[in-house]
């Protein structure tokens, strides 16, 4: 196996256009690499150009300049045999005229041509049935609470059997209840599928803390850039809430200062 | 609903169906060849009453007659979608087409089906096709322009979607542009088919085919004026009935 990142961002400077000539710099210089198999956490406040960052490292959208680069290759380069990447949006982006099962299946279908159709549905219904949704594979989103979409969209990620994974807020949507629950299911998911490399956009520090391996802070756009990473030296599995453990307020510490300062 | 709400929905519009047929009976009044509603029934009772009988070409049940226009229609309206909808969602995904014959579609839709006929009659050399020819022209652009707007309207949600599974262009047209886009193109076809349906006469008149619109005008030539307001109402009915049908397909869409 290939050593060294399997992401690797430099350099990365993105600007929109807004009103009339006028462009907003959203990102600027941003440099950042993950190594495979790691869990690595954008943390920063809304609007600062985190989704941007993530849709360029994913390839969804390309960035003014520097480059984007997975292990090795361009971004989702669409190339038959190469890595597979999952993303998870924060608005769950499933297709409402498909059941849970179709949503997942159609995700499963791309990535896994050369299957069988059987092997595609047992596959689909296998991924649905780890995050809890055995008994609602034929319920369209519609039908389904918004818990239960983000667990279709998260079922749908694992499907493919990732390689990578981006998780765009994951939670950003759910209440908070839900929010602790699927939190440490994608713990579980992550440890369970060895192998995964993964990188989050999140406002949220403890969620960055009870998942991530580094958690690298985003200054406030617009021209955001990234800090240095901070890494969490907590063992796994990581509890629910880490109450006064010294690392983990260590960690927070350092995070929300590098948040802070400007 | 209340007894008085349930009413309300039964007696309103009957009431403004009766101020309607009042209006007619005055204006009949006023304009000597003008037949009162009373006149019409009874000039027009046999085509009513005996609606699938066939006497002559055009000497024909009312049912009869409305079935060739029907037919002709969906012949048209049909023909139209075909051409219709593919254009639409070619035009949705590329902007640089849609620059390119905005100005022609601006052009076309505006012409009415009495400029089209004759353009029809030259090419095809016969009142059928040519007919055909002109419903289809003119019925196309409402389809054609919804697509093309279903398609716009398709959030960049779903396209991230398929660029993120890498759905291959067929997959993405089939299972996400397709389905997205759905409402909308049903919503062109209730359109396309009300204009279709209203270019039937023009060009049963000026082709002198069987049907509702070629009876009215035969009618009119032969100075039987109730049977023009009898076509008149006929088409009215039918084109509303029409409407409904579509838009209980288009709601059905919508649902799912």
């Amino acid at each position: 196996m290939k050593v060294g990142p399997i992401i690797e961002l430099e350099g990365i400077g993105k600007s929109f256009a807004t009103s009339g000539a006028a462009r907003r710099e959203v990102l600027q210089g941003v440099s950042l690499s993950v190594e495979r198999g790691e869990f690595v956490s954008i943390v920063g406040s809304m609007g600062s150009g985190k989704s941007t960052l993530l849709n360029i490292a994913a390839g969804l959208i390309a960035p003014d300049c520097g480059s984007v680069r997975v292990s090795g290759g361009p971004a989702v380069s669409g190339v038959e045999g190469s890595l597979n990447a999952a993303l998870v949006f924060q608005n769950y982006s499933l297709l409402p005229w498909f059941t849970a099962l179709e949503n997942v299946r159609l995700a499963v279908q791309a990535a896994f041509p050369k299957r069988s159709r059987a092997e595609h549905v047992a596959q689909a219904r296998r991924s649905l049935e780890l995050v809890g949704l055995g008994g609602a594979l034929d319920r369209r989103p519609s039908q389904l609470s918004g818990g239960m979409r983000q667990r279709v969209a998260i079922a749908r990620a694992f499907a493919i059997e990732p390689d990578i994974l981006f998780l765009d807020e994951p939670f950003g949507a759910l209440d908070a209840l839900t929010r602790e629950t699927l939190r440490q299911e994608l713990a579980r998911l992550c440890a369970e599928s060895r192998g995964v490399t993964t990188l989050m956009i999140t406002n949220n520090v403890d969620e960055a803390i009870l998942l991530s391996d580094r958690i690298v802070p985003m200054t406030q756009g617009p021209r955001a850039t990234l800090r240095a990473p901070i890494p969490v030296p907590l063992a796994r599995p990581r509890p629910p809430s880490f109450g006064t453990n010294a690392a983990a307020l260590r960690v927070r510490t350092a995070v929300v200062e590098a948040l802070t300062a400007c | 609903m209340t007894l008085t709400q349930r009413l309300a929905t039964i007696l309103l519009p009957l009431c403004g169906i009766a101020l309607a047929v009042l209006a007619w009976t005055a204006a009949s009044r006023v304009v000597n060849d003008l037949p009162s509603p009373i006149e019409t029934w009874r000039e027009s009772r046999l085509y009513v009453l005996e609606p699938l009988t066939k006497r002559g070409e055009m000497d024909q049940g009312i049912l009869l007659l409305a079935y060739y226009s029907l037919v002709r229609v969906t012949r048209g309206f049909l023909l139209g979608i075909a051409i219709a909808t593919p254009l639409g969602f070619l035009l949705g995904v590329s902007p640089a087409l849609t620059r390119m014959f905005d100005p022609v579609m601006q052009v076309m839709r505006p012409i009415s089906p009495l400029a089209w006929l004759p353009l029809g009659l030259i090419i095809f050399r016969k009142s059928e096709p040519a007919a055909l020819f002109a419903i289809a022209v003119c019925s196309m652009w409402p389809t054609v322009i919804n697509t093309t707007a279903g398609v716009r309207a398709i959030p960049q949600d779903y396209w991230n979607v398929a660029k993120v599974l890498r759905l291959s262009r067929t997959t993405t047209f089939l299972k996400i542009v397709v389905p997205a886009t759905l409402p909308y193109v049903f919503t062109g076809y209730r359109l396309s088919l009300g204009i279709a349906w209203l270019v039937i006469v023009a060009s049963e008149m000026l082709t002198g085919t069987p049907g509702v619109g070629g009876f009215l005008w035969q009618e009119y030539n032969s100075l039987v004026y109730a049977h023009i307001l009898l076509a008149i109402v006929t088409i009215g009915v039918i084109g509303f009935l029409l409407d409904r049908l579509m838009g209980m397909a288009e709601t059905r869409l919508r649902t799912t």
